[in-house]
């Protein structure tokens, strides 16, 4: 690393640990109900909403109502998104008369958007009109996010609160979440972008000449569009030389804030986070990573302050940061390694294939472990491109559970539950029926932690497994071998895991890959969300065992390490075989100069 | 007093060994197997490697027939060795519950029409008892079921339940009335009602405990079940999932052959937790056994495990943490009398004064004062201490002697004419209260002459063991009878960190309720029939075994040894459960790392060579590899036996040092004890294959 990598990194780290205490402290404050700096401005929003609703805001819920909500809630999303992208051809806001997308594209988009996936096997700019990526996708990136943070709190108020079964009213945590947090910082970070270069508009694509003309072959066609092969069956190609250009435009900086802050990732052109009308310049670069960090990182404090601790939240976030620094130390170490097989053929260096060099190597692998460490899944560089060693980076980062950071809300809950699960096995090391922030962890909290921690990896296991014995999923892979097995693996991974981005080389808009992705993301994002909020119900209700000696403290160096231990092993043991088969095998062979 | 106490049998006594392999074989049976269901998952892929095996031997298989044989051998033994050490934990208690079996055979009993002594009678069969029957017992016979002594007194001989062998007397009324079923009257009669019917009495609760077969899982070992069942589905689905992964990777490579079933079922049952789920069972038995070796019995699980939890120990004051027995250390002398005089007075008035307080007076005045052992006078006349004069002396030689509470001696020696009561009196009684000490004040006549410092004395080493307790975090409250004054010098001695003085039952109910409100666990012991709701309220109830019958029913930890200590140990038990319930668990999954680098190099390796690197134990051959995992995973279980038994080594130390402690020991020696034993065992199949 040079030194304006040194610079960059340290940078980053100082202003997202200067927000977290902040931020953490006045979402602590908008979900308590307290008055904020922003009160004065958007109470009267928030009480003509709930007015308009018939939101009784003092009206608190049960786990069972909040999480019935929840779904319900989500469910009517689901259904709005996928008729909204089934009939965009007769919306307004479609300058390039975009034709409708397939049901089965719209419902795997539908449901990506809403479990805050957005996974993408849609082109934005081919696909999507003005309204689809406004109304329909931009939207579910506020709800999406909102939902997430909405649950994070519920569970939080299940560990802070004693003898009750009551966690909150969700209409008020979300509207609270959407209108005190992620509208208003949303709406700064877009102008931070559109300074920088980042494009707001709704003008019709634009089409310019090139500068030079360019010659490429085009396999041929006949009347319906299927390619034309000759008598070896070979596909018959033609030459054509393009003299024009189209480039897409739109509304893009309104849906990149929101596209970081919510970790949500659904880019609005295909090339995502890399393209430069969606991230410019290396400032906006660093914002962007900023945002994606910002709010899981600053729930760890809400957490510590609403149950009362703030060293509580330090020591997740210090787990949290820990597992980042190190992601981004291997990345970086294997990206800058190269690729041994490349050296011979005389290119030396790093690996900067599939890298935007205005990022620099360190500013790619650091926007790469946040995107995966989070649930975030937007990309400024091709996964698929790094070395075998550094894809598999943000492949286990996602396979850990979206909790390095983790997604917004989703992220602080999962960690949660591999607390429990940790402290349960250390609690019975000292002796102790096992306590967490003075709640006893009992039969019906570990089944709700192991659901929320194992589903998605369960998830992941079988359908990687059944892609491998389905011909139709097979074809789709265009790497055979160890690295195609990998772009499976992640796909699932990051379907599973709501992260949403890809390693590409998999033509995942088929019906397989539509279909049990969309079941792999539903499962990944609703089985976690019930069963924490079941077990915070079930804490809600305990009674508080006040620290002794014979506690183990939670907020200490010990536990943490203790807490990683368990997170990264329960990791390797689940997916060591499977990465066995892909990144490693793959890291080995090109070692071994093969 | 001469004890015996339940010997300890060896678990390698041939008479526990035969008969726990019988039975071992015998809880192979899948239909008691699946209450284990992590074992039970490992029976299943025995038998389907089995089949697999029988198949082979036709040659329908990828694997060498020899190599599905061996793996199938030796899954089968893991199951065994699981179902091995449970039947072995039993075995102790079996052991035991036999012996007692036979002190409750056949008795009979007069059951009694009235109650009176003498009454008619019918003769019955102890199990034609009835709760409320009333049974006449007399000397030589033995007492047919539990109950209450409602007339008379007798010694009786508990030996067959708590193996003490000195005889005790059971009267009615008062504290020590209750009886159980099985003991024997040496002395006396006896009018007994019966408050157990057959089969519920203390002893058949006992044997049924004993030999585990009541024994429910506590909500604690259901929670861990949870985590070992959720772990085994993860690893059978992770060992599902490289079956099609592998016949991918063949296709794509064109090389090697896909993974077959008799290795993916070998990885999944190395994988498993199996070494925690084969001991689970063992260990809660094992704990309940060595409370048991220490005479104390619990009527469940949970009450010990409760006991590990414990943040809150209610101690009465008298027996655990002083003496009882208050001594006298001193004679202060008033009015210008000498010590002297003081002594030789005090020595009168307790002459016939039976009391260790008494005696301890007439030991001081001989000790230290050097007067003759004198003989009790005949014209003496005793005057008994009562609850209305509060002193007690004789009458000799026409003068009369007393000792007594201070306003009481004072109020006699006015009445006796005496006109100035010494000004220093007052100030000395005082201060000798202030110091926890009860002041006697003694008086010749109209002459008082001073105060005898009768002083409680702490136990030796209860510092220590306060000290120990409030080190893993739990706080002491002693409980007495006594004035706060008393109290407060007494707990500063023993250094317990709270104390209740003047306590009614009515006090120590709301103190529970009290610490409970506040989270905490509480602990408390209790004898008598006032001690009842405070120790029903209790979340750890220890119950004497000399108590009444109210308080036995009340708790929930029965200490045959009536040694109110005992809480400590059976917290300590509590907590050795748990550590070795999570230490074996940090160890089993610790484990698997070492087994992972050990099988996934060996079943990759016909597709991938370059996966060899993985190899890092440099084991012989793939097969090799494969079967030494295997077996280390099925011996490992025998080998943690005696540890699931004995329990893992109890640390009064914090929290914090004490899992740093046994991370290092389990977590870290749980990974490198298999790539030792993997290894070496590897070398020895090599060597044979």
């Amino acid at each position: 690393m040079n030194r304006y990598e040194w610079l960059q990194t340290l940078l980053l780290f100082a202003t997202l640990l200067a927000l977290v205490r902040p931020l953490g402290r006045f979402m602590a404050r908008v979900f308590q109900g307290e008055a904020t700096v922003l009160s004065p401005l958007l109470a009267p929003c928030e009480n003509l909403l709930y007015r308009i609703c018939g939101v009784d805001r003092d009206e608190e819920m049960d786990w069972r109502r909040y999480a019935r909500a929840v779904v319900l809630f989500n469910l009517v999303l689901v259904v709005s998104l996928f008729a909204i992208l089934m009939l965009q051809h007769l919306l307004p806001l479609n300058p390039q008369k975009l034709p409708p997308f397939s049901w089965q594209l719209a419902l795997n988009t539908a449901v990506s958007f809403v479990t805050n996936t957005n996974w993408q096997a849609y082109s934005g700019e081919q696909e999507a009109s003005y309204f689809t990526q406004m109304v329909g996708l931009t939207t579910h990136n506020f709800v999406s996010a909102a939902t997430g943070i909405a649950i994070a709190i519920a569970v939080i108020r299940g560990f802070a609160r004693r003898r009750t079964s009551l966690l909150g009213n969700f209409w008020v945590d979300l509207t609270r979440a959407i209108l005190y947090l992620l509208l208003p910082i949303s709406l700064g970070a877009a102008l931070v972008l559109v300074s920088q270069g980042t494009i707001q508009n709704l003008t019709p694509y634009k089409t310019v000449p090139l500068l030079q003309p360019v010659r490429y072959d085009k396999a041929k066609l006949d009347g319906r569009g299927v390619p034309v092969t000759d008598a070896t069956g070979k596909p018959v190609t033609e030459s054509v030389t393009a003299q024009e250009v189209t480039i897409p435009l739109g509304p893009v900086a309104s849906q990149e804030a929101i596209k970081e802050l919510g970790t949500n990732g659904g880019g609005f052109f295909s090339a995502n986070s890399a393209h430069p009308y969606e991230n410019p310049t290396p400032l906006s670069h660093m914002v962007e990573i900023l945002l994606i960090l910002l709010i899981s990182g600053s729930l760890t404090c809400t957490f510590g302050v609403m149950v009362g601790n703030p060293r509580q939240g330090w020591a997740l976030l210090g787990v949290m940061l820990f597992l980042l620094l190190v992601s981004f130390a291997v990345l970086q170490w294997a990206e800058t390694g190269g690729n041994p097989l490349v050296a011979d053929l005389g290119v030396s260096g790093a690996n900067m294939e599939g890298k935007e060099l205005r990022f620099s190597l360190a500013g790619t692998s650091l926007f790469t472990v946040a995107t995966t460490g989070t649930s975030c899944g937007a990309v400024a560089a091709m996964h698929d491109s790094l070395t075998p060693l550094g894809g598999m980076v943000p492949l286990s980062l996602i396979l850990l559970g979206e909790i390095v950071f983790g997604g917004v809300g989703s992220g602080l809950y999962t960690m949660l539950a591999f607390a429990v699960i940790a402290v349960f096995v250390s609690g019975l090391m000292i002796g102790r029926t096992p306590e967490y922030l003075g709640k006893k962890i009992e039969a019906t909290e570990m089944w709700m932690a192991i659901v929320t921690v194992l589903v998605a990896g369960v998830v992941v296991l079988v359908l990687s497994a059944s892609a491998m014995i389905t011909p139709a999923a097979v074809a789709s892979m265009a790497n055979p071998g160890a690295h195609g097995l990998s772009e499976v693996l992640y796909a699932f991974a990051s379907m599973a895991n709501n992260n949403g981005s890809a390693f590409a080389g998999l033509n995942a808009n088929v019906t397989f890959y539509n279909l049990l992705g969309s079941l792999a993301m539903l499962l990944g994002r609703y089985a976690p969300a019930v069963a924490m909020l079941a077990m915070a119900g079930s804490l809600a209700g305990k009674k508080y065992v006040p620290p002794s000696l014979g506690t183990l403290p939670t907020d200490k160096l010990p536990f943490a390490l203790w807490l990683t231990l368990v997170i990264l092993i329960v990791g390797a043991l689940t997916f060591f075989p499977a990465l066995s088969l892909g990144p490693i095998v793959e890291q080995l062979t090109m070692a071994g100069g093969t | 007093m001469s004890k015996h106490a339940p010997e300890p049998v060896s678990i390698f006594d041939p008479r526990i060994m035969g008969p726990a392999l019988v039975e071992a074989l015998k809880k192979l049976d899948p239909r008691d197997l699946w209450r284990n269901p992590v074992m039970f998952s490992v029976e299943i892929a025995s038998a389907i490697t089995l089949v697999t095996f029988v198949m082979s031997l036709s040659g329908a298989n990828r694997e060498p027939a020899w190599f599905t044989g061996l793996v199938s051998l030796w899954l089968w033994l893991t199951v065994l060795f699981a179902t091995f050490s449970e039947s072995l934990a039993e075995g102790r208690g079996k052991a035991r519950a036999a012996s007692l079996r036979q002190s409750r055979t056949d008795v009979t009993a007069k059951r009694l029409d009235k109650q009176e002594f003498g009454g008619s009678y019918t003769t019955v069969g102890a199990s034609q008892l009835r709760r409320g029957d009333l049974i006449l017992v007399e000397a030589g016979e033995m007492i047919a079921g539990d109950g209450d002594v409602i007339a008379g007194a007798a010694l009786v001989n508990e030996a067959a339940v708590t193996g003490e062998s000195a005889p005790v007397v059971r009267e009615s009324g008062g504290d020590r009335s209750a009886v159980t079923g099985g003991t024997t009257v040496i002395a006396n009669a006896i009018i007994v009602r019966i408050t157990a019917n057959p089969g519920e009495t203390f002893l058949d609760r006992m044997i049924s405990l004993i030999e585990g077969a009541k024994r429910r899982k506590t909500p604690n070992e259901i929670a861990l079940e949870v985590l070992l069942i959720a772990l085994t589905l993860v690893f059978l689905l992770v060992c599902a999932n490289i079956s099609p992964l592998s016949i991918y990777s063949v296709k794509a490579t064109g090389q090697g052959a896909p993974v077959s079933l008799t290795v993916l079922v070998a990885l999944f049952v190395c994988l498993a937790p199996t070494t925690i789920a084969a001991l689970l069972p063992a260990i809660g038995i094992a704990g309940m056994d060595r409370l048991f070796q220490k005479n104390v019995i619990a009527l469940s699980g949970r009450a010990i495990e409760a006991a590990g939890d414990v943040n809150v120990l209610l101690l009465d004051k008298t027996g655990t943490i002083t003496h009882g027995n208050r001594e006298a250390v001193a004679f202060v002398p008033v009015g210008g009398h000498s010590e002297h005089a003081l002594a030789e007075a005090a020595l009168m008035s307790s002459l016939t004064d039976e009391t260790p307080e008494g005696r301890s007076i007439v030991t001081l005045a001989l000790t230290r004062y050097g007067f003759k052992a004198e003989s009790v006078p005949a014209d003496a006349v005793t005057i008994a201490f009562s609850a209305d004069t509060r002193l007690s002396g004789i009458d000799t030689g026409g003068k009369q002697y007393r000792k007594g509470a201070s306003d009481s001696v004072v109020a006699f020696a006015r009445k006796m004419g005496c006109r100035d009561v010494p000004g220093e009196l007052r100030e000395i009684v005082d201060r000798i209260a202030r110091a926890g000490a009860t002041p006697l004040v003694v008086a010749r006549d109209c002459e008082i002459l001073g105060v005898i410092d009768l002083k409680d004395i702490v136990k030796e080493g209860i510092q220590e063991r306060f000290l120990q307790l409030r080190s893993m975090g739990i706080r002491t409250v002693m409980i007495t009878g006594d004035n706060p004054l008393t109290a407060a010098a007494i707990a500063a001695e023993a250094q317990v960190d709270d104390f209740l003085a003047q306590a009614k039952p009515e006090d120590k109910l709301r103190l529970i309720r009290e610490n409970q409100e506040a989270g905490f666990m509480v602990a408390m012991t209790g004898d008598g029939t006032n001690d009842a709701p405070a120790l029903a309220q209790a979340d750890v109830a220890v119950a004497m075994n000399t108590g009444t019958q109210p308080a036995r029913e009340a708790a929930n930890i029965i200490d045959l040894d009536s040694n109110p200590t005992k809480l400590l140990d059976i917290v300590e038990v509590g907590k050795q459960i748990l550590m070795t319930r999570g230490n074996l668990t940090t160890f089993s999954i610790s484990n698997d790392v070492a087994k992972y680098f050990a099988i996934i190099p060996a079943m990759l390796l016909s597709i991938y060579p370059q996966l060899g690197v993985l190899n890092v134990m440099h084991l012989a051959t793939p097969h090799s590899a494969i079967l030494s995992a295997v077996i280390f995973n099925a011996v490992i279980i025998p080998l943690l036996v005696p540890l699931a038994l004995k329990g893992t080594r109890f640390r009064p130390l914090p929290a914090e040092k004490l899992l740093i402690h046994n991370l290092l020991v389990y977590g870290l020696g749980g990974i490198v004890a298999p790539f030792v034993g993997i290894k070496a065992i590897d070398l020895v199949v090599a060597a044979m294959l």
